[in-house]
């Protein structure tokens, strides 16, 4: 008995080991570049004293694809397509911060309508996000249940995306001024739809976790940042929100008509995965209150004004195809957009979107010429990824991967 | 907070050092000598009025024409107290693309110095790590420099047939 209490007292004090002796020793473990932990192609070289993290190194650019390089090339349009690969959870957000960049450059003014309907699909794709999010939060601690039951809705909402724009998970949605197309009605039903069942979903879904005994235990004090050190690492959106600081682009710099709706910001206090988790939760909440205040303004509108989808921009929106074969201005804007022969105005611009993990910003250069002479994401991802050391310092190793999944990195925004 | 205000400030302490003074698209713009880049960035972070202690954006440009000041490094700042952003530029030489590091007064400069060298070859003084971040570590070109063109898409002399091309 009395052994045994010295060998625990040992274990304990286990720092105090002389140097070099086998129980010192710590174990060095490749977490990446593929785990199936990790949900991403990410590499973490961990230092592991027993369970314990001693010491982390991020390694990233596994899937870099030149991003930036390649925009320098194409016509805006053209640029579109690449901003899907970045966050693909949510797709639609990139475009439309996108496009957004495009219509400050242009000087482009889209009509209420066209905000509205933006910021339905925005919101929306706030929701799939935070959804993936904090379903998979719960599958890396081991509760698969939540995962299964809220994908259905995700599922409802690429229908929406569907029936919009024709693609589900790389959207390219939208046009500079506007939609390529007005909302057909079995869009507008699916959103119905959505509005109408899917808040009993959440419900349900926060029944599972919001005060599951067994979740809290996990992730409670779980990769914590204070509020000073998560500014100072750059950190935007939910994380930093979780960490106690109500920064939101949407109500800072509010765009796409964000001014007009009502909505409050949630923010948390400890910044560890707990606070991240409610945060996105309560955003969910958020978001579809905004997408009712937004669907009840378009139906509100009257008329000729009932059926826009896009600003008066001929010379960067496409022509509908009838026109182009009846009209001579349509023949020629329809060519020049095709072949990317519009001049793009000089200058530079930076546009920043909330985007579901943080501010998504677009530093845009022209020279005047029909490509950007540069362009620069700004990736949140990338920005607060590089915290990550430090916040699974001296936690164990499956707080670490809780961490991760609670930060929501995406691999395609990281790497750019 | 008005933009005339911070440029009153940034005068008033730097007198005509800083220039270039711009505001496109509203976001006060201004460059400044690369030896003073530190001590910009430090003024506006402890000034008590201005307080500009977030880094929004940090990131280089590659201007060919603009002899014995090729690269710029630019910088996106945000108080968030008072909701301003500005942005800052140094240039720097290519033959000697010697910058001083932000890292020391900001953690989130680490990657984005980080891949502003390895895109563009600046050489962050000061910093505590500074290698290739997204590229491949054996690279030893900076892809984003603008000697480096895009394939051209009319080439002939590539064998594509199995893509379909």
């Amino acid at each position: 008995m009395k052994l045994n209490k010295q060998v625990m007292s040992e274990t304990a004090e286990h720092i105090l080991l002389p140097e070099g002796s086998i129980e010192k020793q710590t174990t060095t473990l490749n977490l990446g570049p593929t785990h199936p932990a990790t949900h991403g192609v990410f590499q973490n070289i961990v230092e592991l004293d027993g369970e314990r993290i001693v010491k982390a190194t991020s390694t990233v650019g596994y899937i870099h694809r030149a991003f930036e390089k390649l925009a320098e090339r194409r016509p805006l349009f053209q640029i579109t397509p690449i901003t899907d690969r970045l966050n693909y959870c949510s797709s639609p957000l990139n475009n439309m911060g996108w496009h957004l960049t495009c219509e400050k450059l242009l000087g482009v003014k889209t009509p209420k309508r066209v905000d509205y309907l933006r910021v339905i699909i925005m919101e929306l794709s706030r929701i799939s996000d935070h959804l993936i999010c904090n379903s998979i939060v719960g599958v890396d601690s081991g509760a698969y249940t939540g995962f299964l039951y809220v994908m259905q809705y995700r599922e409802l909402i690429y229908e929406i995306y569907e029936e919009v724009c024709g693609s589900r998970l790389t959207t390219n949605i939208g046009r500079i001024g506007g939609f390529e197309r007005n909302f057909t009605n079995a869009a507008f039903e699916k959103l119905e739809k959505f509005l109408k069942e899917y808040p009993g979903v959440l419900k349900e879904f926060e029944n599972l976790f919001t005060r599951n005994r067994i979740f809290m235990d996990r992730t409670i004090g779980c990769g914590p940042i204070a509020a000073e050190r998560a500014l100072n690492y750059g950190f935007t959106g939910p994380n930093l929100r979780a960490a106690g600081v109500d920064y939101d682009v949407r109500v800072h710099s509010p765009y796409s008509s964000y001014e007009d709706f009502d909505f409050v910001i949630p923010v948390g206090k400890t910044g560890d995965s707990y606070d991240r988790f409610l945060v996105r939760n309560e955003e969910m909440w958020q978001s579809l209150s905004i997408i009712k205040q937004a669907w009840e303004k378009i139906q509100s509108f009257k008329g000729a004004e009932a059926e826009v989808f896009h600003a008066d921009t001929p010379a960067y929106y496409l022509p509908e195809k009838k026109d182009v074969y009846t009209k001579m201005e349509a023949l020629i804007y329809h060519f020049k957009i095709i072949m990317g022969e519009t001049d793009i105005p000089a200058g530079e611009v930076y546009h920043s979107i909330e985007a579901a993990n943080g501010e998504l910003g677009f530093y845009l250069i022209s020279d005047g010429g029909r490509t950007p002479y540069r362009l620069h994401f700004r990736r949140p991802c990338f920005i607060y990824y590089q915290a990550y050391p430090e916040m699974i310092k001296g936690g164990m190793l499956s707080d670490a991967i809780i961490t991760m999944s609670s930060l929501n990195l995406i691999a395609g925004e990281l790497d750019a | 907070m008005t933009n005339e205000a911070i440029q009153l400030k940034l005068t008033e302490k730097f007198g005509d050092q800083l220039t270039g003074w711009e505001e496109p698209y509203g976001m006060l713009t201004f460059t400044a000598p690369k030896e003073l880049n530190l001590k910009v960035l430090q003024f506006l972070y402890d000034d008590e009025a201005l307080k500009f202690q977030f880094l929004t954006d940090l990131q280089a440009v590659h201007y060919p024409d603009n002899k014995g000041a090729e690269l710029a490094v630019v910088y996106h700042l945000h108080n968030l107290v008072d909701n301003c952003r500005i942005r800052f530029k140094v240039f720097t030489a290519i033959q000697e693309p010697d910058v001083y590091s932000a890292t020391a007064l900001y953690q989130s400069a680490n990657f984005m110095e980080r891949e502003t060298y390895d895109f563009f070859g600046v050489n962050f003084i000061g910093h505590p790590n500074l290698i290739r971040i997204l590229n491949v570590d054996e690279m030893d070109y900076f892809p984003l420099r603008k000697e480096f063109p895009l394939e051209d898409q009319t080439r002939i002399d590539k064998d594509d047939d199995m893509f379909g091309r």
